[in-house]
């Protein structure tokens, strides 16, 4: 039976269902999370076969015309199909989110392992820096980068990413102040570890464990805060399909009633979060037994 | 007592490192960064003299060290400067809007905490049944959901379908604000001034926005006061207050639910900046005359002075709030000392 198809499936649902019963709930929230940003992940990939309209097709349909057969969602003011531009808007929320996790987890994980590794006046100045932004609300300090940068997709990615700098800092610099004063760190510097070899062999792979779940979180959080700012008119020019943009307009037209211009984008906006936030619950609970008694 | 007042004296010195960071980096941000506010506000057609005469006027041709320096003691002497678009001192156009602003947040807050603070005791006790999985769905749920996003739903479903309650503005049209206005938050200048009618009209203006910025929020106490309250319930004086005889549900919401607010409270401090966040966002949403609205609307109008004003009066709230929330931290629980 080995390597036959049904036998493989067998495999997997076993394997699953295993898994179900030993982390309990746990696991299945992190199989819907997975399961829902995959979802949205292939929608972005694969725009161009699922929607049935171009985006900026301005004679898409009728004008403001609710959902239907031929427009599942509906279309807007400029007579374009909403489905088609909540496919396609998948790929710049994707993106700026994800990119922007990935700058400030590298710039945030770095600084804070050499800092906390380094120690001293400098890491003392640091850790004061990082902690007033850590306090600061995010999403103002990013209205002002946008502001600042004007639009643009490469922009608005670094105006998030800069917000979350320190939350990797601040999580990477105590893991780091801890396990240097482990043994085996002594250890190795005892036979003659240079200080990059340290950081490298013996402290990072100690610290990167929590990350991955902080990473997760944070997508979730940059796809709030990357519609929110360009829900407010912010950070992407106009020519971009976006989910938050589509929020803004489809505000206009609520007054009178005109529900699908602002349902669809802010369903999707929240399912994606939905999606990396179960991701991100679900693996911090398996990564960490303790919590399991919870 | 003595440390008390010594844990106040070192935690307020503390903030002051803080207030400096957060005015260096907005300096930073909105100093060093490209584009020219001077060119912008006149257009960018302007003849290069108009400029540099304006620039002069503004003192952005100094050395950046000296408008720095200058910079600092303005705000030491609460003066933001002037407006570039009118005529009028930053500080009384952010005077004019913090009330509504401060209303606002406080509201929310309320619905926050009695929202999360009952839904998570209520999971806690009914631990493992489906009222608390549903509970904690919604914990998930709900912090998910833009808050911009759930202002804009409301809005349909409660002021447009069902067509109850008003979604823009802080007063309908037959009310006019200056008629009573004295502190700036409208709830209590009507009941100053003992004008009812305005008051509930106040009121109903204040529903959809106190709701929509306080469920957003209320996952997080959800979750925060059920952990919480798992912890208390393990503990000893729980059992034993059971086993006196008195009634389960009192020994739930009175013994154990007191003991589990208290970090809570740190909580609160630490949701201050997504309060505030918040607040710009369902300020925007709802037409709400407040400082986020205040905020948008001089970005798009490039008025530096105002905006960097707007961003600094934040900035002095949450180092405000924060030590507050700490100092009545150290107060409620004797353990916390330097």
């Amino acid at each position: 039976m080995n390597g036959s198809p049904s036998g493989l499936l067998g495999r997997v649902v076993r394997y699953f269902s295993s898994m179900g019963g030993k982390y309990g709930v746990e696991w299945w929230i992190l199989c819907a999370g997975a399961a829902l940003v995959g979802a949205i992940v292939l929608m972005a990939v694969f725009s161009g076969y699922i929607a049935p309209f171009d985006p900026y097709d301005q004679a898409a349909g009728p004008q403001l015309s609710p959902p239907g057969p031929t427009h599942l969602m509906g279309t807007d003011n400029l007579q374009r199909d909403v489905f088609s531009r909540i496919v396609f808007g998948s790929q710049t929320i994707l993106k700026v989110s994800v990119m922007a996790a990935i700058i400030s987890s590298l710039v945030g994980i770095t600084m804070g392992l050499v800092s906390g590794y380094a120690g001293g006046i400098p890491d003392k100045i640091l850790s004061l820096i990082m902690d007033a932004v850590y306090v600061f609300p995010g999403l103002i300090l990013a209205i002002a980068l946008a502001a600042m940068f004007g639009p643009g997709v490469i922009n608005i990615t670094f105006s998030v990413a800069i917000i979350y700098i320190p939350t990797y800092f601040r999580l990477v610099r105590g893991q780091t102040l801890a396990v240097k004063q482990e043994l085996y760190v002594e250890a190795a510097r005892a036979i003659g570890a240079g200080h990059l070899t340290i950081l490298a062999k013996y402290i990072f792979p100690n610290v990167i464990a929590t990350t991955v779940v902080v990473f997760t979180l944070n997508v979730a959080d940059a796809i709030m805060i990357e519609a929110a700012l360009t829900y407010l008119g912010l950070g992407l020019p106009p020519t971009v399909v976006d989910w938050g943009m589509d929020l803004a307009m489809g505000k206009k037209f609520l007054p009178s009633g005109m529900w699908w211009l602002v349902t669809f984008p802010g369903v999707m906006i929240s399912l994606l979060a939905l999606g990396f936030t179960m991701l991100g619950e679900g693996l911090a609970e398996i990564l960490n037994p303790r919590l399991l008694e919870r | 007592m003595g440390h008390l007042i010594r844990y106040i004296v070192a935690r307020t010195l503390m903030t002051v490192p803080m207030v400096l960071i957060l005015l260096t980096i907005i300096f930073a941000v909105l100093r060093l960064m490209p584009g020219d506010p001077v060119s912008a506000m006149l257009g960018g057609h302007a003849p290069e003299h108009v400029i540099e005469l304006k620039r002069e006027q503004l003192g952005l041709n100094r050395p950046l060290h000296v408008q720095y320096v200058d910079y600092l003691w303005s705000v030491c002497r609460f003066d933001l400067g002037d407006s570039m678009v009118l005529q009028q001192k930053v500080t009384d156009i952010i005077a004019e809007k913090l009330g509504a602003t401060i209303e606002l947040t406080v509201f929310g807050m309320l619905v926050t905490v009695v929202v999360g603070v009952f839904l998570g005791a209520y999971a806690a006790d009914r631990r493992r049944t489906l009222g608390d999985s549903a509970i904690r769905l919604y914990g998930i749920v709900v912090y998910c959901i833009p808050v911009y996003w759930l202002g804009l739903m409301l809005q349909l479903v409660f002021g447009v379908w069902l067509d109850w309650l008003p979604i823009a503005g802080r007063t309908g049209p037959r009310v006019f604000p200056s008629d009573f206005e004295r502190t700036g938050f409208y709830l209590v200048d009507t009941l100053l001034a003992g004008d009812t009618e305005s008051f509930f009209d106040v009121l109903v203006h204040l529903v959809l926005p106190a709701f929509t910025l306080g469920l957003t929020l209320s996952g997080i106490f959800v979750r925060l006061t059920r952990a919480n309250m798992l912890d208390v319930l393990k503990s000893d004086y729980i059992l034993a207050a059971e086993s006196r005889g008195i009634p389960r549900r009192r020994v739930v919401y009175r013994h154990a639910l007191k003991n589990a607010l208290i970090p809570i409270l740190t909580m609160m401090g630490l949701q201050v900046a997504l309060l505030m966040a918040g607040a710009v966002l369902t300020e925007t949403t709802f037409s709400w005359p407040g400082m986020g609205r205040l905020l948008l609307e001089r970005i798009y109008l490039r008025d530096y002075p105002t905006i960097q004003g707007v961003i600094i009066v934040f900035a002095l709230m949450v180092a405000f709030i924060s030590l507050v929330v700490d100092i009545v931290y150290a107060v409620v629980d004797p353990r916390i000392r330097y």
